[in-house]
């Protein structure tokens, strides 16, 4: 599915075809894909300079992100895997509370358990993630069927990458929730790579979108770059799902335009020219070129905007950096929802070892 | 009370759990109009209906997926595995996000599901379906492993589990389902986590088991009682958490221990019971610990009788253990 064609003169107007998102949506829409691009190259540097440990960049994914979050309500569970920034800023997640993830510190609602990017905060319906590869998938299904079980008017999204198509648990949850139609969207950001490994390698399937017709369900494949495509997208699954007409598999063919992490050189596989040629197509031009053409941005206007970004991300960075380290004692907090006998003697064990000098917290 | 078999307890557990809350519902491999292959299951369909005792296609990682997914959203989700044997394609959705889920949030997403599976010898199952891999998921930190061995502990640490707040293991001892038959008490029975059961008081010296290993040992007791060693069994019930205090008042008061369970020796459970002995009760005891359990083997099906522990095994032990000090 493509919407957008600034070429043609399919865009006379610059809210999306659909009408479900209108001119002020969209300017917020790209407010926050900025932002998104303005917190991946401040943290990118961060990693560089020893501050955060570790960081997974989204540059290129943002107008699928944002576009499929704008397509949801508040009411429903995202299942996000570690690559979602667009999405998590999408459903309000602040900023800061991100930053203080980023770097574990006392004002992490994670208290400092995982590596950056692992987030998650219920008060948004924003599962946390993990790192193992698609195991959200067969979650987002069980948390459909409960949602139904309960009668509650909501549906479910998962969100992978092109290389959890080849995981047990797209299988085994695109299976499931075929077979009991389950209120869920599957949405793949086909974003070419898997660390290395090329899309063409992952699979022999033409589309990863086809692969839905072996269960049962539509599969759509969307140019992820077309933030009205992809928004028109998941606002029909997210119709069919609620109406009981069961999931769809989106595929959003987008780039990962910078490393799988701070922890590999994608120069190692893949060319400056494809770069190249997938910004082309970076979805934060187009979206600035839509709303450009419709007199809603002018370049000056969008030069403040780019740099307000710059400035929230800074702000964010300087409130996350001034807070204190994670408590040492929360370490034994959480395994259980109270702890058992041995748990106990392990804490009081570490407390003595502190307390008499033996390690420092 | 009633006198059940240890499955039909099970099977009253689930039942009992279902009609007082309608957030619990079942779902596994053939749990609905089979009732299960152990007939577990058996009649949860008829009274619950397909919205809550779910028949799911043949994955294992798709089954707790799924469930993880329900507990998430607020349900009690109790998930079946066949067989232990057939967990493993589930391992990474319990060890790397059911296990996880709660301390990985910060406390945000408690995530408590029960998983039944029927685990052990005895029943000519051959490889696939005999093993006894407890110490995977005791070793794991944020589930509970829990394995009852008689019918009104069946029934009453499966209630627990439901209504606890935590991931919950629940290994069932498949060789004893039929064979052991008891008085189960009518109602929300429920047996606290945590507390061993003393199953009988002795002196000379501490046997330790679980599961279908009970009926082993107990046999075990009787045989040692007639050469005039007086032994204490205790029955776990826990793994996770475990009754550390009454495991060690029992090794002060007998100065001896034999640990006894079928699954394979290196790294199993017995050793972290032996090493607790050692590093707590090392001036209690008058003996070297002992253990009786299966050989570091695959699980055989023709020799299984010679693989698992056995009374004789049990008897020689424990008079070897009391002779020595």
């Amino acid at each position: 599915m493509s919407v957008t064609k600034e070429r043609g003169k399919a865009t006379a107007a610059p809210a999306s075809p659909d009408g479900a998102l209108s001119p002020d949506e969209l300017l917020a829409a790209y407010r926050i894909m900025l932002l998104a691009r303005a917190t991946d190259e401040r943290c990118l540097s961060l990693q560089r300079q020893g501050r955060i440990g570790f960081y997974v960049p989204a540059s290129g994914q943002e107008a699928a992100q944002v576009g499929a979050a704008r397509a949801l309500l508040p009411e429903d569970w995202v299942f996000p895997a570690y690559r979602e920034l667009g999405v998590a800023l999408a459903r309000g997640v602040p900023l800061e509370t991100l930053l203080n993830q980023f770097i574990g510190n006392s004002g992490d609602v994670l208290k400092g358990r995982q590596m950056p990017n692992h987030y998650g905060y219920r008060e948004f319906r924003f599962v946390v993630a993990s790192s193992p590869i698609g195991t959200q998938i067969t979650q987002a299904v069980g948390a459909a069927l409960a949602a139904r079980h309960r009668k509650d008017p909501i549906v479910t999204i998962s969100f992978f990458g092109d290389g959890a198509t080849s995981s047990n648990d797209f299988h085994a949850g695109m299976n499931f929730a075929g077979v009991y139609r389950a209120p869920t969207i599957f949405f793949c950001e086909n974003n070419q790579w898997a660390i290395s490994l090329p899309r063409e390698k992952q699979t022999r399937s033409t589309t990863l979108a086809e692969k839905a017709a072996a269960y049962g369900f539509p599969g759509v494949v969307v140019d992820g770059t077309d933030i009205f495509a992809v928004h028109r997208a998941v606002s029909e699954a997210r119709t069919r799902a609620a109406a009981g007409d069961g999931p769809t598999l989106i595929e959003a063919q987008v780039y990962r335009f910078g490393p799988h992490s701070t922890s590999d050189d994608p120069h190692r596989y893949r060319t400056d020219t494809e770069v190249a040629h997938w910004k082309d197509t970076d979805p934060i031009k187009r979206v600035r070129g839509l709303l450009v053409k419709a007199r809603l941005l002018d370049d000056a206007q969008d030069a403040a905007l780019v740099e307000a970004a710059r400035v929230q991300v800074g702000r964010a960075v300087a409130s996350a950096e001034a807070l204190g380290p994670v408590a040492p004692g929360t370490l034994f907090d959480d395994v259980f929802a109270s702890p058992t006998p041995r748990l106990a003697e392990e804490r009081a064990e570490f407390e003595a070892l502190v307390r008499d000098g033996v390690i420092k917290s | 009370m009633t006198e059940l078999t240890l499955v039909q307890a099970v099977n009253r557990g689930l039942q009992q759990a279902m009609r007082d809350d309608p957030d619990v519902l079942v779902l596994g491999e053939d749990v609905g109009v089979n009732g299960g292959v152990f007939r577990a299951t058996e009649g949860l369909l008829k009274e619950f209906g397909d919205g809550r005792v779910l028949d799911t296609p043949l994955s294992e990682t798709g089954i707790i997926g799924a469930a993880i997914g329900m507990a998430l959203y607020g349900l009690k989700p109790v998930a079946e595995i066949q067989f232990l044997d057939f967990i493993y394609p589930a391992f990474d959705q319990i060890v790397s996000e059911l296990a996880k889920f709660r301390y990985r949030s910060g406390g945000q997403y408690p995530c408590h599901v029960v998983i039944r599976t029927p685990y052990g010898g005895g029943i000519k199952g051959g490889l696939y379906h005999s093993q006894s891999t407890e110490a995977y998921f005791a070793h794991t930190a944020g589930l509970k492993v829990v394995i009852p061995s008689t019918p009104a502990d069946a029934k009453g640490l499966l209630l627990t589990a439901i209504h606890d707040e935590d991931p919950v293991m629940f290994l069932e001892p498949k060789r004893i389902y039929r064979s052991v038959t008891g008085e189960v008490p009518d109602g929300d029975h429920r047996v606290p986590f945590g507390q061993a059961r003393i199953v009988r008081e002795g002196t000379d010296v501490s046997l330790f088991a679980y599961g279908a290993m009970i009926p082993v040992v107990s046999e075990a007791a009787d045989v040692l009682a007639k050469e005039g060693i007086s032994s204490e069994v205790i029955d776990l019930r826990t793994l996770v958490p475990l009754d550390e205090a009454a495991i060690l008042a029992s090794v002060e008061r007998t100065g001896r221990a034999v640990v006894i369970h079928e699954a394979a020796r290196f790294c199993g459970f017995g050793g972290e019971l032996s090493a607790i002995l050692a590093e707590k009760a090392f001036y209690s005891l008058k003996a070297p610990i002992a253990r009786v359990t299966g050989y570091d083997t695959p699980f055989p099906y023709a020799l299984e009788n010679l693989y698992l522990p056995n009374v004789e095994r049990v008897v020689h032990a424990a008079r070897a253990t009391v002779r020595s000090g």
